[in-house]
């Protein structure tokens, strides 16, 4: 039977959402589900672990040495707690993509990146080309998998009526000094998070300044959504970078996603394929948003946003 | 200190990508190339760490078929030295490409390693990290900014959360994101410069690492199409569509 590991993923004491997505992937592999939690304080996350849907144990490994994610300090432990599984699965966010390669070479395995759907136990489906194509790759059967869930192909599993035991794990390894934390700058935000928000509101170049990106936060608090941003307004610095959306900042899956003055290059349009509807406000009828969109309304962004916002009453 | 960058060209990202009607890949033939976008803005960020005298020489190594000498020369007239092209008929894999990186680590003992975050064909995104496990050296990856001084690298990393930042000891690996620098324009003279720059070629056999394939790919598909949706006329239109969906 397979014994399937997931890395949790969380910072400030709370469990990332992508980690009870990584669940949905292990149960489509089937087999024992065990959640791997590294931290210096470790309670609260393991407790909110225990109780996804799915999850048969949580091993939990409470050290000093873990209150930062640093991936070489991380990615001995992991490549340890890994010993007995058949696989290895964390999400595809900044966290998994940094850490899981780093452990698949220790262990001498390859990874498969972003699974977006599971054909068998080593069979997966992946996007490559910014999601313009879907690659099918065979892990060897006799080999430990690891790969990385492309968290916005699978549904968050639910909450068990039952909570799974805990468990401390001792593991032997020296961990490397090497690899220092000095900061995390985050920008100060009290909106849904973009990556597991429902609704999401984009502004592209077309916004044209960080003061006007205001018209944008405004109509995101009306719709209670988070806000994300083209590559080329992060760029031109209206808004910071942990906001880009696509092939090379984040993948997300809302219910609603609206594009303000965002032209739809693939790059962005990859990050955006699994939400559930597209609204597109743009001034040029041609733009390649208008492809994608299930609803496009042509026209000023400056006179439609403002006019939006005031219809939400 | 001496820098390796990689190096590796695929599709342009402009191309519009087309599969195989037989599911066994996807059309390169006679298809634009160009440099890796993240491998320019990593060999940019060497060029730059020379300038300011942090690195005495920085050698692009590209993993690819005998016809990569063209692709190599550009990156000698973007401004590397010298270039390493390890021969391979066959694209290779990440934990290759990282095994082959090592051996020339060994031989060359670079202070740095940049490598792109990823490479935008197959967007593994892993072969940076897999080069600093086998190296057992630090990683900064998806960095955007660089700062070295004597022998640690403060490394700030676009992450979801926000900027973050690390220092590692050298020599480590660092993989680049979008922001770090944009990368300049060759020049018609750098071409003809280039022409008199060193491209070592060696076989890929003949560095006795495991190159075996370990992912066997059984197809390649057209992603789903999303349905081509309507166009409203005005907000109204808008708010109504979207109230009659469930949506508002
Ligand atoms: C390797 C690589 C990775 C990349 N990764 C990403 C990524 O992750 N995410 C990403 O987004 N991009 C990415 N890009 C960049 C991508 O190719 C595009 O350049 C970018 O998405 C364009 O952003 P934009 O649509 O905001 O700007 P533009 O393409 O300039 O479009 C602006 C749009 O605004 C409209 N507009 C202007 N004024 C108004 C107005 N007053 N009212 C209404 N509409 C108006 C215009 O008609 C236009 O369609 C990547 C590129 C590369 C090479
Ligand atoms: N065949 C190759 N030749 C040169 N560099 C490579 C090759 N494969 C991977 N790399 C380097 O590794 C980075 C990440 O690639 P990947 O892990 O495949 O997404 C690339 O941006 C390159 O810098």
């Amino acid at each position: 039977m397979n014994t399937i590991l997931i890395v949790a993923e969380h910072r400030d004491g709370k469990l990332n959402p992508a980690t009870a997505k990584c669940v949905s992937c292990a149960r489509a592999i089937g087999g024992a589900i065990h959640v791997l939690v590294l931290a210096d304080a470790a309670g609260a996350i393991a407790a909110e672990a225990a109780r996804l849907d799915g999850v048969g144990k949580v091993l939990v490994v409470e050290r000093g040495e873990n209150a930062h994610a640093l991936a070489a300090v991380l990615a001995p432990q992991v490549a340890a707690a890994a010993s007995d599984c058949t696989h290895l699965l964390a999400p595809s966010t900044t966290f998994g993509k940094d850490l899981l390669p780093r452990v698949a070479a220790l262990r001498g395995v390859a990874q498969v990146s972003d699974i977006m759907a599971v054909d068998g136990a080593h069979a997966f489906q992946r996007p490559i080309y910014a999601g313009n194509a879907i690659l099918r790759v065979e892990a060897p059967a006799d080999a430990l998998v690891i790969g990385t869930v492309r968290v916005a192909s699978w549904p968050a599993v639910g909450t068990a009526a039952q909570a799974a035991p805990i468990e401390a794990l001792q593991l032997d390894v020296v961990l490397p000094s090497h690899t220092r934390f000095v900061e995390l700058r985050q920008g100060k935000n009290d909106r849904p998070d973009l990556q597991s928000a429902s609704r999401v509101v984009s502004g592209g170049r077309g916004v044209g300044s960080a003061e006007n990106f205001a018209l944008i936060f405004k109509l995101a608090d009306k719709l209670g959504a988070a806000v994300g941003a083209s590559r080329a307004a992060v760029d031109a610095g209206y808004v910071p970078s942990d906001m880009q959306v696509g092939q090379t900042g984040k993948i997300i899956a809302p219910e609603l996603y609206v594009a303000i003055g965002i032209s739809g290059a693939i790059q962005h349009l990859t990050g955006i394929k699994d939400a559930g509807t597209i609204v597109a406000i743009n001034k040029d009828a041609e733009a390649p948003i208008f492809e994608v969109a299930d609803f496009g309304l042509v026209g000023d962004l400056f006179k439609l946003v403002p006019e939006l916002e005031q219809a939400l009453g | 200190m001496k820098i390796l960058v990689g190096y590796k060209r695929v599709v342009d990202y402009n191309v519009r990508i087309q599969v195989r009607p037989d599911g066994s890949g996807v059309v390169t033939e006679g298809v634009k190339q160009s440099a890796n976008p993240f491998d320019e803005i990593a060999l940019e960020e060497a060029l730059r760490l020379r300038e300011k005298g942090i690195a005495t020489d920085v050698t692009v190594v590209g993993i690819g078929p005998a016809d990569l000498t063209a692709h190599l020369r550009n990156g000698l007239a973007m401004g590397a030295n010298r270039a390493i092209h390890v021969i391979s008929a066959t694209p290779v894999q990440p934990l290759t490409a990282a095994r082959v990186l090592l051996k020339l680590v060994e031989r060359e003992q670079p202070g740095l390693v940049i490598l792109g975050k990823q490479a935008i064909d197959d967007d593994n995104n892993q072969t940076g990290q897999m080069l600093a496990a086998l190296w057992g050296r630090p990683q900064a990856t998806f960095a955007s900014k660089v700062e070295i001084s004597g022998n640690v690298a403060r490394v700030t990393r676009e992450v979801d959360a926000g900027l973050e930042t690390l220092e590692v000891d050298l020599p480590a690996v660092i993989t680049t994101d979008l922001r770090l620098n944009e990368p300049r324009f060759i020049k018609l003279p750098d071409i003809m410069k280039a022409k008199s720059k060193p491209i070592e070629t060696i076989e890929l056999a003949a560095l006795g690492v495991e190159s075996a394939d370990h992912l066997k790919a059984t197809g390649t598909a057209p992603p789903p199409r999303r349905q081509k949706g309507v166009m409203v006329r005005d907000v109204p239109e808008l708010v109504a569509a979207l109230k009659a969906k469930g949506l508002l």
